[in-house]
C-alpha cells in the first residue's frame, strides 16, 4: 500500500505545503510561490494517475502494446502554459499594489487600508454631527 | 523497479524543496529554489512517460518563471518579513486538510495499475482508433488538436486574455530611445558579458530552429504549439537579457508582436469556421480537404501553428511589459537621486 | 577467446557510463566537501562538464539508431558551450558581488563554522 500510494500522498503533502505558504505567509510574492507549489501538485497527480504498469510514452510505434493514458497529459500540458499566464498576471499585480502602497505585505497593506477607511469614517463621523447641530 | 526508485527520489526530492521553500526568507533563493522544484518535477514528467508535458514544464517552470520571480523582485523587494503571529491555527487547518485528502486517498487504485477507471473510459478509444481516424502518431497531439480542439481553444484564449491582463497593468507609454544612449548601454554590456554574449549570440539560432522543429515535429514526436512556443520565447528573453531591453525592443516590434498573438487565436477560430462553411462541426477537420486523414493534418498543423504563434507572443508580451516596468522605475529612483542630491 | 566487435563497444559503452557517473558523484562530494564557493563551483563545473559527455558517449555506444546518435551529438556539442558558460557566469556574479575567495587556512575554519551554522538555518529538518 505504501508504494502503491506513495505518489498521492506526496502529492497530498506538496498541496498542503502549497496551501500552508498561501495562508500562513504575509508576502505577496511568496503566496504566488506557494500558489505555484499547490498547481504543481494537481500536475503532478493528474500524470500520476496516467501512467500504467509497464506502458511506454503514449507515440504510437510499431510491437509496442501499453501506452500511458495521453488524456491527462493533454490536460496538463495546456494547464502549464495556463498556468504561467495567469502566475504572470499575479505578479503583474503585485506590482502594481508594490508602486501604490509600497510594500508587498499584507499586514502593512491592511493597515494602510484601515488608516485610510478610520480618515473617511471619521470625516463621515463629523460631518453628520455637524449637521445634526446645525438646525 | 528502478523506475519506481527513480520516481520515489524524485518525490522526496521535491517535498524537500517545497520544505526549503516554505521556511526561506530570502525571495531571492525561494525563486531560485522554485526553478529547481520546476526542473524536478520536469524529470518526474519524463519519468511518468509524460514527454510532451516534461518539455513544457522544463521550459516553463525552470526557465520562464523564474526569470519572471527575478524580474519581480528586483521591483518589491528581496526579502520577505518575518511573521509575526504564531503559525499555529495555519497548520491545523493544514494538518485537517491534509489528513482528510489522505484518508480519501485510501479508496483510490494503485499507481500504475493498468484497470484503474481512468484507463478504461476514453482512453482505449484514443489509442486503438485515433491511427484511422487522425492519422497522427503522437497521441498527444492527436488529442489536443483534434479530439479536445475546443476545449485547447479555450485555453489559448485564457493564455490571450492572461497577456492582455498583464498589458493593461503594466504597459507604460514610451518615447523613441535615442539612439546614442542605446549605444552606451550596448557597449557597457558588451565589456561586462563578453563571453556570454558572444556564447548566446552563438546558441540563440540553434534554440529558435530548434522551436521550429519542436513546432512541426509534433505530430511525429513530442512536440506542439504549446512547447514550441515557450521554446521561442525564451530565445528571445536571453537575448533580451544580454543585449538589453531597448535593442531588443528594436529585434521585437511590439505592436507586430501583439498583433500576431491576435493572429493566432483568429487563425485557429477561422479552422473552425472554415470547418463550419464546409458543412461540419465547428473544428472539424475531416471537411478541410477530401480525404479526411489530409484534412485531419491540415487542421492539426494550422492550430497548432496558432497556437505556437499565440503562446510565444504572450511570452514575450508579459516578458517585455515586467522589464519595461522594472526600468522605468529604476530610471524614475535615479532621477529622483539625482534631485535629491541637487537639493541636498 | 575471441571477442566480436558488439562486445567491444559494449564493454566500451559501460566504461564510459561508469565514469560519467563517478565523475557526476565527485562533483557532488565536492560542492558539499569545498570550503568556498569559487572552489565548489570549480568541482561542479569542471566535472558535471566531463560527466555529461562521458554518459552521452557511452549512450551513443549503446544505440545503433543513427538518428537518436545524431540527437545525442547535438546535445552534446550544446552541453559543452553551455556548461561551462554557465559556470563562468555564476563566478562572475559571485565576484562581481563582492564575495572573496578563501585563501588561508584559518578562514577555511573560520567559513567552516559559519557554513554550518547558516546550513543549519537553511536546511529542512
Amino acid at each position: 500500500m505504501l508504494i502503491g500510494l506513495y505518489n498521492y500522498w506526496v502529492v497530498v503533502v506538496l498541496m498542503m505545503i502549497g496551501f500552508y505558504i498561501v495562508i500562513a505567509h504575509g508576502n505577496l510574492v511568496k503566496k504566488i510561490v506557494g500558489l505555484t507549489i499547490f498547481q504543481t501538485s494537481v500536475f503532478i497527480f493528474y500524470i500520476s494517475i496516467a501512467k500504467v504498469e509497464g506502458g511506454t510514452a503514449p507515440i504510437l510505434h510499431a510491437g509496442i502494446e501499453v501506452y500511458s493514458n495521453p488524456l491527462p497529459h493533454v490536460l496538463i500540458l495546456t494547464a502549464i502554459v495556463v498556468g504561467i499566464s495567469t502566475t504572470a498576471l499575479g505578479l503583474a499585480l503585485t506590482v502594481r499594489i508594490k508602486e501604490a502602497y509600497g510594500s508587498i505585505e499584507e499586514s502593512e497593506i491592511q493597515s494602510q487600508d484601515n488608516q485610510i477607511q478610520d480618515a473617511h469614517t471619521q470625516g463621515a463621523l463629523s460631518q453628520s454631527t455637524e449637521s445634526r447641530e446645525s438646525p | 523497479m528502478i523506475g519506481l526508485l527513480i520516481d520515489i527520489t524524485l518525490l522526496t526530492l521535491l517535498v524537500g524543496v517545497a520544505i526549503a521553500i516554505a521556511r526561506m526568507k530570502d525571495l531571492f533563493a525561494v525563486a531560485m529554489l522554485a526553478g529547481i522544484y520546476g526542473l524536478l518535477t520536469a524529470s518526474f514528467f519524463v519519468a511518468m512517460d509524460a514527454v510532451d508535458v516534461a518539455f513544457t514544464e522544463a521550459a516553463v517552470g525552470a526557465g520562464i518563471s523564474t526569470l519572471l520571480m527575478f524580474v519581480v523582485i528586483t521591483m518589491t523587494g528581496r526579502s520577505e518579513d518575518p511573521v509575526r503571529h504564531k503559525p499555529l491555527l495555519a497548520l491545523l487547518v493544514v494538518t485537517i486538510t491534509g489528513s482528510l485528502l489522505i484518508f480519501g486517498t485510501l479508496d483510490m487504485p494503485y499507481f500504475g495499475a493498468p484497470d484503474a477507471p481512468i484507463h478504461t473510459h476514453v482512453a482505449p478509444r484514443y489509442i486503438n482508433d485515433s491511427m484511422q481516424e487522425v492519422g497522427v502518431i503522437n497521441l498527444v497531439t492527436a488529442v489536443l488538436a483534434s479530439y479536445r480542439a475546443f476545449d485547447t481553444f479555450g485555453e489559448v484564449v485564457v493564455v490571450f486574455t492572461a497577456g492582455i491582463g498583464v498589458l493593461a497593468l503594466l504597459s507604460v507609454a514610451r518615447r523613441r530611445e535615442d539612439d546614442a544612449v542605446i549605444e552606451l548601454v550596448n557597449d557597457s554590456m558588451h565589456e561586462q558579458h563578453l563571453i556570454l554574449r558572444i556564447v548566446t549570440k552563438m546558441l540563440i539560432p540553434f534554440i529558435l530552429l530548434f522551436a521550429l522543429y519542436v513546432q512541426f515535429h509534433g505530430d511525429f514526436g513530442p512536440g506542439g504549439g504549446f512547447q514550441a512556443g515557450v521554446i521561442f520565447a525564451s530565445a528571445i528573453f536571453l537575448y533580451a537579457l544580454l543585449f538589453g531591453l531597448s535593442t531588443a525592443r528594436r529585434v521585437i516590434n511590439q505592436s507586430i508582436i501583439r498583433l500576431v498573438a491576435a493572429v493566432g487565436i483568429l487563425l485557429y477560430g477561422c479552422v473552425g469556421v472554415v470547418s463550419m462553411l464546409n458543412g461540419g462541426s465547428f473544428l472539424d477537420y475531416n471537411v478541410l480537404s477530401s480525404d479526411p486523414i489530409a484534412g485531419q493534418h491540415l487542421g492539426i498543423l494550422l492550430i497548432e501553428w496558432g497556437v505556437g504563434c499565440t503562446v510565444a507572443s504572450v511570452m514575450v508580451i508579459i516578458f517585455f511589459n515586467f522589464a519595461g516596468r522594472q526600468e522605468d522605475n529604476q530610471k524614475a529612483q535615479n532621477e529622483e537621486d539625482i534631485d535629491a542630491n541637487r537639493a541636498l | 577467446m575471441t571477442l566480436d566487435i558488439n562486445t567491444i563497444v559494449e564493454i566500451l559503452s559501460g566504461f564510459c557510463l561508469l565514469i560519467g557517473s563517478f565523475l557526476c558523484i565527485s562533483g557532488g562530494v565536492g560542492i558539499l566537501r569545498f570550503p568556498d564557493f569559487y572552489t565548489r563551483m570549480h568541482a561542479v563545473g569542471v566535472t558535471d562538464t566531463l560527466a555529461a559527455g562521458m554518459i552521452l558517449v557511452g549512450l551513443m555506444l549503446q544505440n545503433p539508431d543513427a538518428l537518436v546518435v545524431i540527437k545525442l551529438l547535438m546535445i552534446l556539442v550544446m552541453t559543452l558551450f553551455i556548461n561551462p558558460t554557465a559556470s563562468h557566469a555564476l563566478a562572475k556574479a559571485a565576484f562581481h558581488n563582492g564575495l572573496m575567495p578563501v585563501l588561508d587556512d584559518t578562514e577555511i575554519l573560520n567559513s567552516k563554522e559559519r557554513n554550518k551554522t547558516t546550513d543549519n538555518d537553511l536546511e529542512p529538518k
